[in-house]
C-alpha cells in the first residue's frame, strides 16, 4: 500500500471526461496513473444517476457536443462501450400556437421554413455552407495547443505563423464573415441572414448556453460556428446522445483508462496540493492520506485548482490576480423530470417524430433577451430559455418501459441570486419552469412522477462546479485560446513546476469535448 | 413524408412500380410500370406524360422585368420576343454557374424562370431597388411535360390551338377542355415536346383530359428513369449531377462557368450581366474545361469484357457518377452521366474534359468495370447532341 503511494507518475484530481481523458492517454503512453474522484462515482458533469428508482437521469450535461474523432479512435472508446445515437430533429412551439422544426432531412426541413419564411429556406443552406467553412477553417484550433502570442520561443512563433497563414487563405469572404462572427452578437449576425423569429431565436440561444450574457450581447456570434463544428463530423457522429446518458460515455473513457493500465478512486476528495521546494509532488486527501507522484494534473475549475487546492504564495501574484477575476458566473440549471407519459404540444399534440429531437423553448429574440434581463439584476427568468430532451424516446433504457425521463436545460438561473439561493427558491425555480413549458405543454404537470432540480448553488456544493458554471469558466472570446484559464499558462502547464492542468476551463473549453484532457497528456509526454 | 405534386391522386395509383425519387423535395415517379422501357420508347416513338411539377418556378412581373432579368441571365433578355422561351444559366459574380432553366417571357413585363434549385433569395436580393415583383409560383402552379412524335396529334387533339404556329421554343395560352393552360413548346428529351403549365387546381382535370384525348396515339405516363435516359441522349445538362451549383460547391474547384458546361452558345459577352468580366477575361484566355459527348466504341466493349469470356453488359438505366476518362494514360476528365442510348445504339456518356482533350473525335478512355476489374473502354469525343432529330424543331 505505501509503495502504491509513492510510485505513480501522475496523480490525477477530478474523474470528470477530461481527467479520465487524460489518464487514459498517459496510461496508454505507459505511465503509472491515479485518478482521484470526489463524488461516488466517475464523470464529473458528465454522469448518469438512478434518481428516482428506475429512471436514470444525465443529471448535468445531457447531449454529446463535440467528443473528439481522435480520442474516440485512439481510446477504441465503441469497443469500451460508446454508443452515440442520433438527436435529429429542433422543435421550437411558439406562444401563438405554431411551431418550427427543423428536421434531420434536409427537404423537410426546406418545407418547415418556407412556412415560415421562404427566403429563410434558401438563406439557411447559404447559412449552413458559409459556416460549414467556417467551422472547418477554425476546426483545427481545437486540436491544438494554444501558441502565445507575446513568446518569442520558436515553437510559440512558429504556431502563430501556421495560423496566420492558415486564416489568410481563408479568402476574402470568409476572412470577413469570421471576423463578424468574432465580433458581433448572435442577435444581430443572425438578423444579417433571416427573418423568422422561432429560427432566429432557435439558433442564437445555442450561442449563450452556459455563458452570462444574452442573444444581443457582443461576442455570442462566435459560438454559433460550435454547432457546426459537429457537422463535420457529421457521418463519425461526434454529437448526439449518448446511450445510457453521458455518464456513459465517462464510464467508456474510465474502462478505457483502465485497460491501459490508470488506476480510478471515487470518493477521494482532494484537499490540496502539496508543494515541496517549488515543486508539487502529491496531493492530500481530505482523509489525511497522502499520495505522490511525479506530476500532478488538476482536471477540476481553474478557481477550484489555484484558489482552492493550493496556497496563494505558491503562485505568482500575477497569476492569482488573473484568476480571480476569470470570470465563471453560472447562468443555468437543470430540471430533470420522470414521467408517467409523454407531454403533449397544444400546437402539436400527441406522439410524434418531434419529441425525439430536442425541444427548444425559444420562441423570440426578445423572450430570449427578457429572460436575461432577469437574471442581469438577479432574479432567475420568470419565463426562461429551456433546451429539453426527452432521452427515453431515444434510450428506452432511461425510464421503466413505458415511462419517460425528460431532461430540461434552463437558463437563466444566476448563481448569485438575490438573496441566495435555498430550498424554497429551488423548488420555486422548479416551478417556474414548469409553468413555463405548461403554456406549451398543458398537461406536462399532470404527469410529473419526481422531479430534481438543479441550481447552481447544487452544482457548486455537489458537482464542484464554481459558481454552477457548467464550462468551468465562461466560453467568451476574452477568456478562449491563449487566454484561457490566464495568458500564457493555456499550455497546460502552471506557474508550479510538477503542476498541470486540463479540463473545461483550459482550451478549447466547455462541453463534452475531450480535447484538453489529451492535449495535456502530449504536452506532459513532451517535458 | 414528402409532398406529392397536385398530380399525386392520380400518379400515385399508376404507379404500380411504387418505385419513388425525390425531387426538389416532392415525390417523383421513378417509372410506373414496373421497368422503364415501355416509358423510354414513349417519349421516342409516341408520346410520353412526364409530371415536371416540381421544378422552382419563379413569376417576375414588372417594368424593370425585362432589364432585371437581363442582368441575372447571360443570354440577351432584350430579345426574348413576348411569347419566346429562351435557355440559359445565370451566374455569380465570379461567373460560375448557379443554376440553368428556361425563361418565359409571358408579356411585355411578365416572365416565368424555371430552375432546377431554389433561387428565390438570389432572385429577392437582385430585385432590390428594382421596378420588380418576384413571385414564387412553384406551388401554385403544376406542370406536365408531353414528350414525343405524337404529342402535337394529342394537343390537337384536346386544344383549338393552331400547332403549326407555335414554333420551337415558343409559347401559346390555350385551353384544354374548360381549363386555361400555357402551352410551351419545350421540354427536357430532346424530342417533339410540349410543356404545359396549369393552375393547382386544375391539374386532376388537366391530367385526366390529356389521358383520354391521347389515348389513341399511344399517351404513356413517364418516369424519371425514362427521361433520364431521354436527357442525355439530348446531351441536356442536369443540375447537381452534371454539375455542381455554386450555392453547393463546397470548394472551388467544384464550381463551373457557362463555357466548361458547353453553355458558351448562351453568354452574350456584349451585355452586362452578373459574372461578365471573369467571363470576359476566361472567353479570352480560353477556359480549361469542356462538356462534350462520348461514344464507347463497340468493339473495345466486346474487348474488355471478352477478356472474361462475357458478352458486353449495358448499363439498363442512365448512371449518374464520377468515371475517370483517360487520355495518352493519364486522366484528363470525369464523366458525369452515361447510358446505353436504345434509339441510337450506343453507349454514351456525358463528360468534363480538359480542353485539349476536348476535340471532336479525340481518343478517350473510359473506366468501366469488369468482373469487378477497373477497366478501361476506348471511345471518342463528339459534340452535344448525341441525338437530335429534326421534328424536334419543324
Amino acid at each position: 500500500m505505501m509503495a502504491a503511494r509513492t510510485g505513480y507518475d501522475v496523480v490525477i484530481i477530478g474523474g470528470g471526461h477530461n481527467g479520465l481523458v487524460n489518464a487514459a492517454y498517459l496510461a496508454k503512453a505507459g505511465r503509472r496513473v491515479l485518478v482521484l474522484e470526489r463524488r461516488d462515482r466517475v464523470g464529473g458533469s458528465a454522469v448518469t444517476e438512478e434518481v428516482f428508482p428506475g429512471f436514470k437521469f444525465s443529471v448535468l450535461s445531457y447531449v454529446v457536443s463535440l467528443l473528439r474523432p481522435e480520442i474516440i479512435r485512439d481510446l477504441e472508446l465503441p469497443k469500451h462501450g460508446l454508443e452515440i445515437l442520433p438527436l435529429e430533429s429542433t422543435f421550437t412551439p411558439t406562444p401563438d400556437g405554431d411551431y418550427l422544426v427543423r428536421w434531420a432531412d434536409h427537404d423537410l426541413t426546406r418545407r418547415e421554413l418556407y412556412r415560415h419564411s421562404p427566403r429563410d429556406a434558401d438563406a439557411y443552406d447559404d447559412f449552413g455552407k458559409l459556416m460549414y467553412h467556417l467551422a472547418f477553417a477554425v476546426k483545427p484550433i481545437l486540436g491544438i495547443v494554444p501558441p502565445d502570442p507575446t513568446s518569442r520561443s520558436p515553437r510559440d512563433m512558429l504556431a502563430f505563423l501556421r495560423l496566420g497563414k492558415h486564416f489568410r487563405d481563408l479568402g476574402g469572404e470568409q476572412m470577413h464573415a469570421l471576423y463578424k462572427l468574432m465580433t458581433m452578437s448572435s442577435a444581430d449576425y443572425l438578423d444579417e441572414w433571416f427573418e423568422c423569429e422561432p429560427l432566429k431565436a432557435t439558433m442564437s440561444a445555442s450561442g449563450i448556453i452556459g455563458t452570462f450574457l444574452g442573444p444581443r450581447s457582443p461576442g455570442t456570434a462566435y459560438v454559433l460556428l460550435h454547432h457546426y463544428m459537429g457537422e463535420i463530423d457529421g457521418a463519425f457522429r461526434a454529437w448526439g446522445f449518448a446511450k445510457g446518458g453521458t455518464g456513459a460515455i465517462s464510464e467508456a473513457i474510465a474502462s478505457a483508462a483502465r485497460r491501459h493500465g490508470a488506476e480510478i478512486r471515487t470518493q477521494a476528495p482532494v484537499m490540496r496540493v502539496i508543494v515541496k521546494h517549488g515543486r508539487a509532488t502529491g496531493v492530500a486527501l481530505e482523509s489525511g492520506e497522502e499520495i505522490y507522484a511525479r506530476k500532478v494534473v488538476s482536471a477540476v475549475d481553474p478557481k477550484v485548482t489555484f484558489l482552492g487546492l493550493l496556497e496563494p504564495q505558491e503562485l505568482p501574484e500575477d497569476f492569482l490576480h488573473a484568476i480571480r477575476r476569470y470570470k465563471i458566473r453560472g447562468s443555468s440549471g437543470k430540471v430533470n423530470l420522470a414521467l408517467d407519459e409523454l407531454p403533449s404540444f397544444t400546437c402539436k399534440p400527441g406522439f410524434g417524430p418531434h419529441l425525439r429531437g430536442a425541444i427548444s423553448i425559444s420562441p423570440n429574440i426578445n423572450y430570449l433577451e427578457r429572460a436575461y434581463d432577469d437574471a442581469k439584476y438577479g432574479d432567475f427568468s420568470r419565463q426562461p430559455y429551456m433546451d429539453i430532451v426527452i432521452p427515453s424516446l431515444i434510450d428506452p433504457g432511461m425510464a421503466p418501459p413505458g415511462k419517460h425521463v425528460m431532461s430540461i436545460f434552463v437558463q437563466y438561473a444566476p448563481f448569485a441570486l438575490k438573496g441566495g439561493w435555498n430550498a424554497e427558491k429551488r423548488e420555486a425555480f422548479g416551478d417556474t419552469v414548469l409553468d413555463t413549458l405548461a403554456q406549451f405543454a398543458p398537461n406536462i404537470k399532470n404527469i410529473v412522477l419526481h422531479r430534481q432540480v438543479v441550481t447552481p448553488w447544487e452544482m457548486q456544493e455537489e458537482y464542484g462546479l464554481t459558481e454552477g458554471n457548467i464550462f468551468h469558466g465562461e466560453l467568451a472570446l476574452h477568456q478562449l485560446f491563449f487566454l484561457r484559464p490566464a495568458a500564457p499558462w493555456s499550455d497546460y502547464r502552471t506557474p508550479l513546476k510538477g503542476l498541470y492542468q486540463c479540463g473545461s476551463g483550459t482550451h478549447p473549453g466547455g462541453g463534452i469535448c475531450g480535447a484538453s484532457g489529451r492535449l495535456a497528456a502530449l504536452t506532459m509526454l513532451k517535458d | 413524408m414528402l409532398k406529392g405534386t397536385p398530380f399525386h391522386p392520380r400518379t400515385s395509383r399508376l404507379c404500380q412500380a411504387q418505385n419513388w425519387r425525390r425531387w426538389a423535395g416532392f415525390l417523383a415517379a421513378s417509372s410506373y410500370e414496373l421497368t422503364h422501357e415501355r416509358e423510354y420508347h414513349a417519349i421516342r416513338s409516341s408520346a410520353a406524360l412526364i409530371d415536371v411539377s416540381p421544378l422552382y418556378k419563379y413569376l417576375i412581373r414588372g417594368s424593370d422585368a425585362e432589364r432585371y432579368l437581363n442582368r441575372l441571365l447571360t443570354r440577351n433578355v432584350e430579345k426574348c420576343a413576348i411569347h419566346q422561351v429562351i435557355y440559359g444559366p445565370w451566374c455569380d459574380e465570379a461567373g460560375k454557374v448557379i443554376d440553368d432553366g428556361t425563361l418565359q417571357r409571358l408579356g411585355e413585363d411578365s416572365f416565368r424562370l424555371t430552375s432546377g434549385e431554389s433561387n428565390l433569395r438570389w432572385l429577392l436580393d437582385n430585385a432590390n431597388g428594382l421596378r420588380v415583383t418576384v413571385e414564387d409560383d412553384s406551388y401554385s402552379t403544376a406542370a406536365l411535360a408531353l414528350q414525343g412524335p405524337s404529342s402535337r396529334d394529342i394537343l390537337a387533339a384536346v386544344t383549338d390551338l393552331n400547332l403549326d404556329e407555335l414554333k420551337f421554343f415558343r409559347l401559346a395560352f390555350s385551353r384544354i377542355g374548360g381549363v386555361p393552360v400555357t402551352i410551351s413548346r419545350t421540354g427536357y428529351t430532346g424530342d417533339l415536346g410540349y410543356e404545359i403549365w396549369v393552375q393547382a387546381p386544375h391539374a386532376l382535370q388537366l391530367w385526366d383530359l390529356l389521358l383520354e384525348g391521347g389515348r389513341p396515339y399511344g399517351i404513356t405516363p413517364t418516369g424519371l428513369l425514362a427521361l433520364d435516359i431521354a436527357r442525355v441522349e439530348a446531351g441536356l445538362l442536369l443540375i447537381g449531377v452534371d454539375y455542381v451549383p455554386t450555392t453547393r460547391a463546397i470548394v472551388e474547384s467544384r464550381k463551373s462557368s457557362p463555357f466548361e458546361l458547353g453553355l458558351g452558345w448562351t453568354v452574350r459577352l456584349e451585355k452586362n450581366f452578373i459574372g461578365r468580366e471573369y467571363l470576359l477575361e476566361e472567353w479570352r484566355r480560353g477556359s480549361t474545361w469542356a462538356f462534350k459527348g462520348i461514344e464507347i466504341d463497340w468493339l473495345s466493349l466486346e474487348q474488355v469484357y471478352g477478356e472474361y469470356g462475357l458478352p458486353p453488359q449495358l448499363p439498363s438505366t442512365a448512371w449518374r457518377m464520377s468515371v475517370p476518362v483517360y487520355a495518352q494514360g493519364r486522366q484528363v476528365g470525369y464523366a458525369t452521366s452515361g447510358c446505353w442510348s436504345p434509339t441510337l445504339k450506343k453507349y454514351v456518356a456525358l463528360a468534363h474534359l480538359r480542353t485539349p482533350f476536348a476535340k471532336q473525335d479525340s481518343r478517350v478512355e473510359m473506366e468501366i468495370t469488369v468482373e469487378h476489374q477497373r477497366k478501361r473502354a476506348q471511345g471518342r469525343v463528339v459534340e452535344l447532341p448525341f441525338f437530335d432529330p429534326e421534328r424536334k424543331r419543324t
